[in-house]
């Protein structure tokens, strides 16, 4: 029973992490109806960043992840600046491919600058930190994970409903001409959530490199991972993917913790499909996810 | 081009689509010339080249079937696919599994040790197969979701191959089988009416063959009311519903095919690389390919092939002149590296500025080609489709209009809430 409540406590940390990087692809979805492909990239980028500051530059964690969060912000606003204003009304073919190309920079680019081996993740904590009750260990990095996750999330909420900016932001997702018509532009919207998103990855990038300890180019398909997430949540919903997350979280870890005790035939690696599997299920029955809009692509 | 060129003509004829053109592969002087050159140029290659030369051309052709099969899916059809490395990986497992050796102990994977015309054909065939079966599932899907679904299919592929060891000998890989005709291997020198011929030759014989047969069948395709209707599913499901095209046979249709020759090109790859790892076949693969398909030529056989040998032979090309230090995995550029680079930027910037890529670039520029014509769609900043090679189709210019960027995204604006 132990095991299980720490395998439960573990993938709701982890689910915590899908929903973060979950995030970031909805609110982009959301504003400008693009899926970003390179989202794992800006992830990769912003963790290395972190990475190399506590460790060759010896900053404080604390002062390191706003700089790794200030470089993928920067990376999304020009590329949404640059490369994305221009496409708009491109087929979303056309755009998901040149996602891809960021994609593929952005990693080429980091093999480049830090070379392909593993290096260790930047941490403000001791691998043992935390404290045990009753048989479950809560390793202080999961509490954390956790904890930003709620926060962040409160405050999202109080962002899209309170303020102005928010405001903006979903009128521009439920009507984008009535929103130019009542005077909101919609290139600071675009830039928002391309920023926010941005962010808001690369903090969950962040939190998984303190939970995997250590990094490496092909760190980024963590974001793949979110795809059942978020298709999971529904595509165009915020909440969906913090639920579409933990989901997957939970399965994830769950099917790891017990794989060895499955038949042999299930072979290993079960439990990096089992998002995946759980994806195409949903497709196949629910296509627009959990709490997404019931329009759906769909012929 | 021929209808573009000819001024005495009416404006009508002039605006014909290359499709309605006659079906002539030698129309006129020009395309003897070229021809010519071409088979020349072959010649001079075949006769000329080293071993190492052979290596690179002949994964650069393999390349290029599948960057043919990736664009009949997605150039011709507008299926954005992320799977292809799954269906090369099937094709390459089931050419192992029949054209292999038998195992020496237990822990062999199997091999049934069939002659070649067997396991390269079924490779295709089983391919096609599992996306036959797949298809009516993923193909109800449309754009992102069926890129992520065929993601997905990559990493539930990768699963299988590493755990299906009696097949695929496991994360260690196997030993794939070499083409033979009887007692004709193509691993070992062979005279062919009195030609010495070495490996590398052989090879390149087979697979440009074989190139020839998907490229003109590819071709043909695209010229027939079946790739009328594949273009028009791209540029404009609806209204090519209303035109008749049946939806779900035409996807089903090039997504059938694209996984045949997907599976033929895997086989290829394998026999040719004599052993392979599960890890192969994994999306970075799948994403090459997308790039070989943009910075090519969407919709475009010349195009394919140029896209392929830009991403494939590249990085070879650099190694060879030992251009850059080779990878260390410390850092700094390496070969590799600045391909990925390289390719990644033209992605951009060919979807930016020349969504037909390389080939619809030489079109527009080649004397006598359709400028003036693809200048016009470019000052419409609404052209909404990707032009290809710098044609003008009836249903790409409907879907300008139609779906310009203020319908677009008025439509757009319904679906969120």
């Amino acid at each position: 029973m132990a095991y299980f409540l720490q395998l439960v406590f573990a993938g709701a940390a982890q689910g915590c992490i899908y929903a973060l990087i979950g995030l970031g692809f909805s609110i982009i979805f959301k504003a400008s109806q693009v899926i970003n492909f390179a989202q794992g990239e800006l992830l990769l980028v912003g963790t290395y960043v972190v990475a190399s500051a506590v460790l060759n530059w010896h900053l404080p964690f604390l002062l390191a992840l706003p700089l790794g969060l200030l470089v993928t912000i920067l990376i999304g606003l020009l590329f949404e600046r640059l490369v994305l204003r221009r496409m708009i009304g491109r087929p979303p073919f056309t755009i998901l491919m040149i996602t891809i190309g960021l994609d593929i920079i952005l990693r080429t680019l980091v093999v480049v600058g830090w070379g392909s081996r593993t290096i260790p993740a930047a941490t403000p904590f001791t691998v043992t930190s935390g404290f045990n009750v009753a048989g479950v260990h809560l390793g202080s990095s999961d509490l954390w994970t956790i904890a930003v996750t709620i926060v962040l999330c409160a405050a999202l909420y109080y962002f899209f409903r309170r303020t102005r900016y928010g405001l903006a932001m979903r009128a521009t997702a439920l009507d984008q001409e009535a929103a130019l018509a009542m005077g909101i532009d919609v290139r600071t919207v675009y830039a928002l959530a391309w920023g926010l998103a941005a962010a808001i990855t690369t903090l969950g990038g962040v939190l998984l490199a303190i939970d995997s300890l250590a990094i490496d180019p092909n760190f980024g398909n963590a974001a793949l991972v979110a795809f059942p997430a978020i298709i999971l949540g529904g595509l165009d919903s915020i909440s969906g993917a913090v639920v579409g997350g933990v989901i997957i979280g939970l399965t994830s870890v769950l099917t790891a913790g017990y794989e060895s005790r499955l038949p042999a035939v299930v072979g290993t690696g079960l439990h990096e499909v089992t998002p995946y599997l759980i994806m195409i299920l949903i497709l196949l029955i629910r296509p627009y996810g959990l709490f997404g809009s019931r329009k759906v692509e769909r012929v | 081009m021929i209808a573009t060129r000819e001024r005495g003509r009416s404006r009508l004829r002039q605006e014909l689509p290359r499709e309605a053109e006659p079906p002539r592969l030698l129309g006129n002087l020009a395309r003897w010339l070229w021809l010519g050159v071409g088979v020349l140029a072959l010649l001079l290659f075949f006769s000329l080249a080293g071993d190492d030369w052979f290596t690179i051309v002949n994964y650069c052709l393999i390349a290029a079937i599948a960057t043919l099969a990736l664009n009949l899916l997605s150039g011709y059809t507008g299926q954005i696919s992320l799977g292809l490395a799954f269906f090369m990986g099937l094709g390459g497992y089931t050419a192992a599994l029949l054209g292999g050796n038998p195992p020496q102990g237990a822990l062999d994977p199997w091999g049934l040790g069939l002659p070649v015309f067997i396991w390269l054909p079924a490779a295709g065939l089983v391919a096609a197969l599992v996306g036959a079966l797949i298809g009516p599932s993923a193909l109800r899907l449309r754009g992102f979701y069926l890129g992520i679904v065929t993601l997905a299919l990559v990493f539930i592929g990768n699963y299988l191959f590493r755990n299906l060891n009696f097949i695929t000998g496991g994360p260690q890989g196997r030993n794939f089988p070499v083409p033979a005709f009887g007692g004709f291997s193509l691993d070992q020198q062979n005279s062919i009416f009195g030609i010495a011929l070495t490996s590398g030759q052989q090879y390149f014989l087979l697979i440009l063959v074989i190139l020839l047969f998907s490229a003109l069948f590819v071709y043909n395709l695209s010229r027939s009311r079946v790739g009328r209707a594949m273009r028009a599913v791209r540029d404009h499901e609806v209204g090519a519903a209303i035109m008749g095209v049946n939806l779900f046979e035409v996807k089903m249709g090039a997504f059938v095919l694209s996984s045949f020759l997907a599976g033929v090109a895997g086989a290829l790859y394998v026999s040719y690389a004599r052993y392979v790892i599960p890890d192969y076949w994994s999306l970075s693969l799948s994403i090459q390919f997308v790039a070989a398909i943009i910075i090519g030529g969407i919709a475009d056989v010349w195009g394919s092939i140029l896209g392929a040998a830009f991403v494939f032979a590249l990085p070879q090309v650099i190694d060879y002149f030992s251009l850059l230090p080779p990878s260390t995995g410390g850092g700094g550029l390496s070969s590799g590296d600045l391909n990925a680079l390289l390719y990644g930027l033209l992605i951009i910037v060919f979807l930016l500025f020349e969504p037909g890529g390389v080939i619809g670039l030489v079109r527009r520029l080649r004397p006598g080609g359709p400028r003036l014509q693809a200048a016009g769609a470019s000052a419409n900043a609404g052209a909404a489709t990707l032009k290809e090679g710098g044609e003008s189709i009836e249903v790409v210019d409907l879907q300008q209009r139609s779906s310009g960027p203020d319908e677009g995204q008025g439509r757009r604006g319904t679906g969120a809430s």
